[in-house]
């Protein structure tokens, strides 16, 4: 592999782009292996990685159903941010904000990764104190967290509606270091980085079946043969439930359903932040992509669903929310639209933990923000499975935690999945 | 679009109604352990394929549901009253 430095820019720009090598290889599934991670998305590829760099342990398997960049690695709207506030989660999403500070050093591959600011809305002095409380718990664990009044924030983003919107805006509670990447870029760099250390990135190679044998996985039918692995495990958020009952573990707090993503045609520099709107229930995110088109999402389509398609009732939904707060973009065309498949959880937060299963690890239940937590997860993923012992910051993310009463609920909502946004 | 059917109201658009949930689960009784009733309020089989559940007439007859759909594909396979009272007169006036 071609490492991706000065040097080698300029030797290629004048032998006419010859010298680079693939990205990655190709290879032959072997039949045995030391780990296997069923999932070839930003989680499983970043676990991979973990696993070879932090942990050496370098004969491991990704098997991926599809190809490399084209599940959720590539459907979602690419925001980074580390505002969380209950215990477990806010250590988690920190660290992997610092993870991704340097993932393009990391990884030799430029992701891109801008850090312009989180700026969320708020519109009664109501919302106001609930986002200083969560801002506050940020900074006393040392995170950078600030509030914006009116005056403040009509200086930096003076293009929002202030004039006449239905829920007037009040100021803003702002991560300044939170921002965006390119989603491409972090998938391909995780696979570059991965297969340079030894691991195998198998793709077309869909998960068939799995043979239990005394408590324990003793292989994988996969499209590309029979593959046996020491320790399996499943990072596949969106399809976890096929999965686990492809194991016979039976149910699980999680169900699928799609949420939308929309790229309009590019324009000049508009928005130099992420902001994100949420009043009376409803919830919008847009940014601006390096290539000018605006991204933006909204809420899920409100019922279960495994179809990686959305539905018109949303695309209403969050073309009114971008014209509430940037009513200047009322003439621009939206060139794509996507859903991707989500874990949507019983309490809003993730999973890291053992299983039923002696040698499976589950890496599962991603809710709205798989993107960001990719770096921390793949982290804390390889240390569970090479060390055994969850860290303390996902000791709780497991399955038993609904039986004992210590679910990790960031918006409060209770055990519904749809709701935790 | 989804359509649903609605007993009374007939065919309409998704959007008057809201998604109630998975219709298959049945709560234990309140004498029941904890596991059985974890399993209840937090667990889901969350199938790819058919599935019972419940919508509800929000913007309509304000009738509860319960409609089996594709989660892969939407398509509908029936819709009926959850209760079992007002399935009944359907039956009869058909």
């Amino acid at each position: 592999m071609t490492r991706f430095n000065a040097w080698n820019v300029i030797k290629n720009g004048l032998n006419g782009q010859s010298g680079w090598s693939r990205q990655w290889r190709d290879p032959e599934p072997k039949s045995n292996y030391d780990v296997i991670i069923v999932g070839g998305g930003l989680h499983g590829l970043a676990t991979a990685f973990y696993l070879a760099k932090n942990h050496n342990i370098n004969n491991v398997a990704v098997l991926e159903k599809g190809w490399i960049g084209g599940g959720n690695a590539g459907r979602n709207t690419t925001i980074v941010r580390s505002n969380y506030m209950m215990p477990g989660n806010h250590e988690f999403y920190e660290h992997s904000l610092k993870l991704w500070e340097n993932l393009s050093h990391e990884l030799n591959y430029n992701v891109m990764f801008s850090q312009r600011a989180h700026v969320s809305l708020f519109h009664s002095p109501g919302a106001r104190d609930s986002a200083a409380r969560r801002y506050n718990i940020m900074k006393l664990h040392g995170t950078d967290a600030e509030l914006w009044d009116l005056k403040t924030l009509k200086k930096k983003i003076p293009h929002l509606n202030y004039d006449d919107s239905r829920f007037p805006i009040l100021g803003a509670a702002v991560q300044r270091r939170a921002g965006n990447a390119r989603h491409d870029a972090v998938a391909w760099g995780y696979a570059r980085a991965a297969d340079s250390l030894g691991v195998d990135i198998l793709q077309n190679c869909e998960v068939t079946g799995i043979t239990r044998k005394n408590g324990s996985i003793e292989s994988i039918q996969t499209s590309r043969g029979t593959i046996k692995g020491k320790k399996v495990g499943f990072a596949v958020a969106g399809n976890t439930s096929v999965l686990w009952q492809m194991a016979e573990l039976g149910n699980l707090p999680i169900e699928s359903h799609k949420l939308q993503a929309f790229v309009t045609e590019s324009i000049k520099p508009l928005l130099d932040q992420v902001v994100v709107y949420g009043v009376g229930g409803a919830h919008f995110y847009i940014s601006q992509s390096d290539k000018g088109s605006m991204v933006f999402g909204g809420d899920l389509d409100w019922y279960k669903s495994y179809a990686q398609r959305g539905n018109l009732p949303i695309v209403q939904d969050s073309a009114e929310a971008a014209m509430a707060i940037l009513p200047c973009l009322g003439r621009i065309r939206l060139l794509r639209h996507w859903a991707g498949v989500m874990d949507m959880t019983m309490d809003g937060s993730f999973f890291i933990c053992k299983t039923p299963i002696s040698n499976l690890y589950l890496n599962a239940g991603w809710n709205y923000g798989g993107f960001k937590a990719s770096p921390a997860s793949g982290w804390y993923f390889a240390d569970l499975i090479a060390n055994e012992n969850p860290h303390n910051y996902v000791h709780n993310h497991n399955l038993e935690r609904f039986e004992k009463g210590i679910n990790i609920d960031e918006r409060g909502a209770g055990p519904d999945p749809k709701l935790h946004g | 679009m989804i359509r649903i059917n609605c007993p009374y109201c007939g065919e309409r658009d998704h959007s008057e109604f809201s998604y109630g949930g998975d219709a298959s689960i049945k709560y234990p009784s309140l004498e029941a352990s904890e596991k059985e009733w974890t399993e209840a309020i937090f667990f889901r089989k969350n199938i790819r394929g058919f599935q019972l559940e419940t919508w509800h007439h929000s913007n309509g007859c304000r009738m509860w549901l319960e409609v089996e759909r594709s989660t892969v594909t939407h398509e509908i396979k029936s819709v009926r009253p959850c209760h079992p009272d007002l399935q009944k007169v359907v039956e009869n006036n058909k």
